[in-house]
């Protein structure tokens, strides 16, 4: 049976009728975008070589969350893959979660889907999967039979200076990081798997981004961060295939007990506080030689304008960088970390306040990369301890690393290459 | 510069060989701060525009009427620039803007009366610049000149100075006898010096945060540090003194160890304290700081984990920005009196409540507040801290 249609009725209207029918429904409220979100396009293929959500260009929401297996029957937890497989393939196509969805199975049954997403369209909704160390290990025993098969690059963190990781926002078994435009249709996506997942596995933590803070395709406009300036200005994008082999994807050839994540990518899920109080005391002096750039435009200190590369060695008076030493965009700049890149795909956040009249915001910091070893740990080693933004302004309150799979062909489910060779 | 291999905290002083070039204070009157809101006067006449060429600096009126103005500058040139607005006699500096990167701009804000300039902009930051006749118009507008801000600078930054040298001296004295009882197992007798020495610190963090490698010697927490790394100074001695369950005590050599790197490491501040300079926006930057440092550190219980002697350090912090405030106070009566008034009155704020905690030689523990206590006093310290925040801009010359 086929998965129901959550548009069928506005579809007849046409795409130039959409905005208006969806606000007849009621549900324009929800969309923050409006009308305007309303696009020719807004689907995002589920299927592929690798997973979507990587390269897609970055959604304006965020709903990642984390899960611990409950189960330690293999066959079981297979069993939960391919199920959320099929929902978020669903999904992701702007269709209800199971075959009959939010409103046509039996009366006296609950609905399948839960309903909140009717009427809105799939908003470009990617659904990413990666698994953590403890998936493999736990304890020192290996699980689901995959002993010997957890990756050498998916290590444990280790603790970086001024971390202050709460256990409730870190690591867990399985990650979804679920992303779309309207951030009803992700909370409405892991909210679903998760209902799916009841008995097998729980959630471990999970967590709302309502802007995004990079771009991953050059097609986009750089967005700014909770510090009001622009980030991700020399991110690695869609476009650039050679860094993504370089830099993201997981190369083919490695060790044969590996090479189920070919093609796959590391997930770096980092929770950072900002303290916004006392930056926004900060002047703006201060503040553009603390990120490196400046705050309007996003040029580097040493001229030019927003994509102009940074000159390190430019000096001003009395020979002083231009580029502080002790700057964001020095110390995270490829030039200072061997060359290497990451593809960030972070999010604004905010959590109501802490207790202390602050705001509990920051960014969800996301990164892909191909190995956390070399692209993660000693750039965020530098940048814990050098970075002035990090140590006086930032707070690590969340970590987590996952092993994202290759992408899934029809018919497959996530991670099918760890399970069946 | 800076040693980039060294941990950098804040940028409380320049680095000493900097301090020489550091432009001198002008001899009267006049905001010389760059990106600073603009005033209404100005908005109102709307900025001059500056453009700084490699061979030009084309300003794009050489007349306005005397009040704030602001010079919004653009470097179209391929050097890094300065834009300098000067007396008649083209020495005395009015304002500048320095380090302005190609395509960047930049704006200067100056209060200026009625008289004869000379602009300057300077590509590639060498020579007398390129000059231009400017003339500042009388708005009947009337500005607070006050010749003698120059020396009033002088006298704060001096009085600070001396401030940050006396606490050194303090520091230094009582670390001894700190070091000594830690290492001679007087536990009770360290763990009573342990908070009392330790404001002197405080009160000064801001300039010993400025010796980048000094800092993390003597004041990391153990969450600051890597895996494996050594650790030193007072945090490591806190939690010998006051031990969390399970937790396994130094030795007698590992303490000495401790001890007498306390002893060295806080000798060389003593030592670099001594040819100190501070100017007077790293004064105002370094108050804001301070109650950073207890908006972010003391009032989260985080700094003192097992001593729970929080508000001493609370209090140190207070403290020292106090006295940077008062330092300044003379200037700021001057340029902006509700805000010296203002201030003046949420320091008593907040000192009195935090008077209410005091008991004999010292104060609550941290972990015997209350959540709504603790509140309480986040709330004093943000009132405290925004208006603070604008004592910067409002002192520099």
């Amino acid at each position: 049976m086929t998965n129901v249609t959550r548009r069928g009725l506005l579809s007849l209207a046409g795409a130039g009728g959409v905005g208006a029918a969806a606000g007849f429904v009621g549900h324009g409220a929800f969309s923050t975008t409006g009308a305007a979100a309303v696009t020719p396009s807004d689907t995002v293929a589920f299927y592929g070589d690798k997973q979507a959500g990587i390269t897609t260009p970055a959604q304006d929401r965020l709903h990642i969350a984390a899960f611990d297996v409950l189960t330690e029957d293999r066959d079981e937890l297979i069993g939960l893959l391919k199920d959320w497989t099929a929902a978020a393939a669903a999904m992701t196509q702007g269709l209800d979660a199971g075959t009959t969805g939010a409103v046509n199975g039996p009366y006296d049954a609950p609905p399948e889907d839960t309903g909140e997403a009717q009427g809105l369209s799939a908003s470009n909704l990617t659904v990413t999967f990666g698994f953590g160390s403890t998936l493999f290990e736990k304890d020192g025993a290996a699980r689901f039979g995959l002993a010997g098969r957890r990756p050498a690059a998916l290590i444990d963190l280790p603790h970086f200076p001024g971390d202050d990781l709460q256990e409730q926002r870190s690591d867990g078994d399985l990650v979804i990081q679920a992303c779309s435009d309207d951030p009803q249709v992700a909370v409405h996506a892991i909210r679903n798997l998760a209902r799916i997942g009841f008995g097998k596995v729980r959630v471990r933590w999970s967590q709302l981004g309502f802007g995004r803070t990079s771009s991953t395709s050059r097609s986009q406009q750089t967005p700014r961060n909770l510090f009001g300036f622009k980030d991700g200005t020399s991110n690695v994008r869609a476009e650039d295939s050679t860094l993504l082999d370089q830099h993201v994807w997981v190369p083919t050839g490695g060790p044969a007990a590996e090479e189920w994540m070919a093609g796959g990518s590391y997930l770096v899920a980092r929770r950072i506080r900002m303290h916004i109080e006392t930056w926004d005391r900060t002047s703006l002096r201060e503040q553009e030689a603390v990120v490196g750039r400046t705050k309007a435009e996003g040029a580097p200190m040493s001229g030019g304008t927003e994509f102009t590369e940074p000159d390190f060695a430019a000096t001003g008076r009395a020979n002083a960088p231009l580029i502080a030493s002790d700057s964001h965009v020095r110390l995270a700049h490829p030039d200072q970390n061997k060359g290497v890149q990451m593809l960030r795909r972070g999010y604004n956040f905010t959590d109501g306040s802490d207790g202390l009249g602050h705001l509990d915001a920051g960014l969800f910091f996301i990164a892909f990369v191909t190995d956390a070893r070399s692209h993660y740990v000693p750039m965020q080693r530098a940048m814990a301890r050098h970075d002035t933004m990090s140590v006086d302004y930032l707070v690590h309150t969340g970590s987590g690393l996952y092993a994202v799979p290759p992408g899934i062909q029809e018919g497959g489910y996530v991670g099918e290459s760890l399970f069946v060779s | 510069m800076t040693d980039p291999t060294l941990p950098q905290r804040r940028r409380f002083l320049v680095p000493l060989g900097l301090l020489a070039s550091v432009v001198l204070l002008p001899l009267a009157l006049s905001a010389c701060t760059d990106n600073v809101p603009v005033s209404s006067a100005a908005s109102a006449r709307g900025p001059i525009t500056v453009s700084s060429s490699d061979d030009g600096c084309d300003v794009s009126s050489s007349e306005t009427a005397s009040g704030n103005l602001t010079f919004s500058v653009k470097n179209d040139g391929g050097q890094v620039t300065e834009f300098y607005l000067l007396a008649e006699d083209g020495l005395r500096i009015v304002g500048e803007v320095e380090n302005i990167g190609p395509g960047i701009s930049r704006n200067l804000v100056v209060t200026a009366p009625a008289g004869k300039y000379i602009t300057a902009c300077k590509p590639g930051m060498v020579g007398d610049g390129i000059r231009g006749a400017f003339t500042v118009t009388d708005s009947g507008q009337s500005l607070d000149v006050d010749t003698d801000l120059a020396k009033l600078s002088t006298t704060a930054t001096a009085q600070y100075t001396s401030y940050v040298k006396d606490q050194t001296e303090q520091l230094l004295a009582s670390t001894k006898d700190f070091a000594e009882a830690f290492r001679t197992g007087n536990t009770p007798t360290a763990r009573d010096l342990y908070a009392t020495t330790r404001m002197h610190w405080e009160r000064i963090e801001p300039v010993a945060e400025s010796f980048g490698d000094l800092d993390p010697k003597l004041d990391l927490r153990e969450a600051d540090l890597e895996p494996g790394e050594d650790w030193t100074g007072w945090h490591r001695a806190e939690k010998d003194l006051f031990p969390p369950a399970d937790y396994t005590p130094m030795t007698a050599p590992e303490r000495a160890r401790i001890a007498d790197q306390l002893v060295t490491d806080t000798a060389d501040l003593y030592t670099r304290t001594r040819t100190v300079e501070i100017t007077t926006d790293k004064l105002g930057n370094g108050a804001k700081e301070l109650l950073d440092e207890v908006a972010t550190g003391k009032v989260t219980g985080e700094e003192e984990a097992w001593s729970h002697t929080d508000l001493w350090d609370f209090q140190a912090n207070v403290d020292g920005a106090r006295i940077a405030f008062e330092n300044l106070k003379p200037i700021l009566e001057q340029r902006n009196p509700e805000l010296a008034a203002e201030l003046e009155n949420r320091f008593t704020v907040l000192q009195t409540k935090l008077t209410t905690y005091a008991t004999g030689d010292g104060f609550t523990y941290y972990d015997q507040l209350t959540a709504a206590q603790i509140q309480e006093l986040a709330a004093l310290v943000d009132s405290l801290a925004e208006p603070l925040s604008g004592l910067t801009a409002a002192v520099v010359l």
